[in-house]
């Protein structure tokens, strides 16, 4: 029998990375203006501080289809509001175990401290997490099915 | 427990008799032996009508403190051991005031669930005697059945080793055995399991969730005036939804926003009409906490901050949290 879909169409991992304003972002802005490249896939959302990051904005991402969820904060120190990114650290170690014991795989979650002067961190961090989470394939456990059938 | 009753009963009337408080709040008869619920009695007549305590007050009366405690007067109300520890939770988030309320802290022993007698072939049950771990039963047509109290009694019950950690009084007439178990043995047995074992298992069963919010309602952690799944516009539907993952993220984010305020009443499973096991959830929660920032027991005092309300510089990275460091 002829299989007419023998082509198989390379997957694109759709990513959402929350950047805090005053560390990552620049890295992100540095990682451009050095003409480093990351994926295109990334979607860059950003966050006054790390600790902005309501829980539910990490379900809510996936849910709304996003393939892997990345958190960039500064290095614990170096908080622009002092206390905030430890705060992000607890709270998020604590979201991506409880979500690996639900079964989402461990992969899809990732918590990186990138600084304004970490351009060159920034692209390859994203290249690797969008290299793991291609790898992984796409995301079925915490999406809802409304939107992608929407699509 | 007969005994404690009567004991109960009178403190009740003389409290009230007195005017010390103005109500009092404690279990109600229900229509049959094991289904007694919480209530106010506010006089003396209505407590020798109703009042009761016995194997089947399971309900955990520190949540209504928090509308029923800001009436005029003091409010009495009697706690059991894993009832306190929400008190002192509710009066640390400042829900309640200490001195509006007369706690007598009553003793427990565990408490049965009719639905496991149900299972064991016994219905309409109208006396329970327990002597040790034997558990008999007499039905409606005068039948003794004796039980094993650990088949029996409530999930909730079957691993608790909690003291009473507030009282104004005790009325406590029997000591109770200490458990030799280990509450996360069940979540560590989940967590041996491989990813796809438990993205099945979670799916089987909050797949059954009708999202009645009963596990929500009943929660003295789940306290706020205003509640996200009560939001129209956040996306998540209060009520009942057919897909799949909204289960999911309703009980994520209910887990995670009691994460370090859970005192492990595990009142959440025993309200389940779908038998779902909730409580694994929170004590997920509360064994990562426990690992990854030591001990901690909410509710346990009612000052000093919340494992997700403090840190420490040296906190675990999370991604060290899947490489067996804080496990």
């Amino acid at each position: 029998m002829q299989d007419v879909s023998t082509e198989k169409k390379e997957f694109v991992p759709n990513i959402v990375a929350f950047c805090y304003n005053w560390c990552s972002y620049a890295g992100a802005d540095l990682a451009g203006s050095s003409r480093l490249t990351y994926p295109a896939n990334v979607k860059i959302i950003r966050v006054p501080c790390s600790c902005r990051v309501n829980p539910m904005f990490v379900l809510k991402a996936f849910q709304q289809g996003a393939d892997g969820v990345i958190l960039c904060g500064c290095h614990p120190g170096d908080c622009h509001y002092v206390t905030g990114n430890y705060y992000t650290r607890r709270r998020m170690a604590l979201l991506y175990s409880f979500l690996n014991y639900m079964g989402i795989e461990k992969e899809r979650t990732r918590v990186e401290w990138v600084s304004a002067a970490e351009g060159a961190k920034f692209a390859a961090v994203m290249n690797d997490f969008v290299k793991t989470v291609a790898d992984l394939g796409e995301n079925k456990r915490l999406t809802d099915l409304r939107v992608k059938e929407g699509e | 427990m007969k005994d404690v009753e009567m004991k109960m009963l009178e403190r009740a009337k003389a409290l009230l008799e007195s005017g010390e408080v103005a109500r009092v709040v404690a279990w109600k008869k229900g229509d049959f032996y094991f289904d007694p619920s919480p209530a106010v009695f506010e006089s003396v007549e209505e407590l020798e009508k109703d009042f009761v305590y016995n194997w089947f007050c399971g309900a955990n009366l520190s949540k209504y403190l928090i509308q029923i405690a800001k009436k005029e007067g003091k409010t009495a109300v009697f706690l059991k051991p894993c009832d306190s520890y929400s008190f002192n939770q509710l009066v640390k988030e400042h829900r309640i005031k200490r001195e509006n309320i007369y706690v007598i802290a009553v003793e427990c022993l565990a408490k049965l669930d009719v639905e496991k007698i149900k299972a064991q072939g016994v219905s309409s049950v109208v006396d329970v005697d327990i002597v040790d771990k034997k558990v008999t039963v007499t039905d409606l047509y005068g039948e003794k059945t004796v039980l094993n109290k650990p088949d029996v009694v409530l999930t909730k019950c079957s691993t608790c080793n909690k003291t009473h950690q507030i009282m104004d009084e005790e009325i406590v007439l029997h000591e109770k055995p200490a458990r030799d178990v280990d509450r996360f043995a069940e979540v560590v047995k989940l967590e041996n399991m491989t990813e796809d074992e438990r993205f099945a298992y979670w799916r089987d069963q909050l797949s059954k969730c009708i999202r009645c919010n009963a596990c929500r309602n009943v929660c003295p952690a789940c306290s706020c005036v205003k509640c996200v799944f009560d939001n129209p516009a956040s996306g998540i539907a209060a009520k009942a939804n057919d897909d799949k993952f909204e289960e999911q993220l309703f009980h994520v984010i209910r887990a995670f926003h009691v994460a370090g305020r859970c005192t492990d009443c595990g009142e959440c499973s025993r309200v389940c009409p779908q038998n779902i096991p909730l409580h694994l959830l929170n004590r997920k929660f509360i064994k990562d906490i426990d690992g990854f920032y030591g001990e901690y027991q909410a509710g346990e005092t009612s000052e000093g901050k919340t494992p997700l309300t403090s840190y420490t510089e040296g906190d675990i990275e999370a991604k060290d949290v899947f490489n067996g460091e804080g496990k």
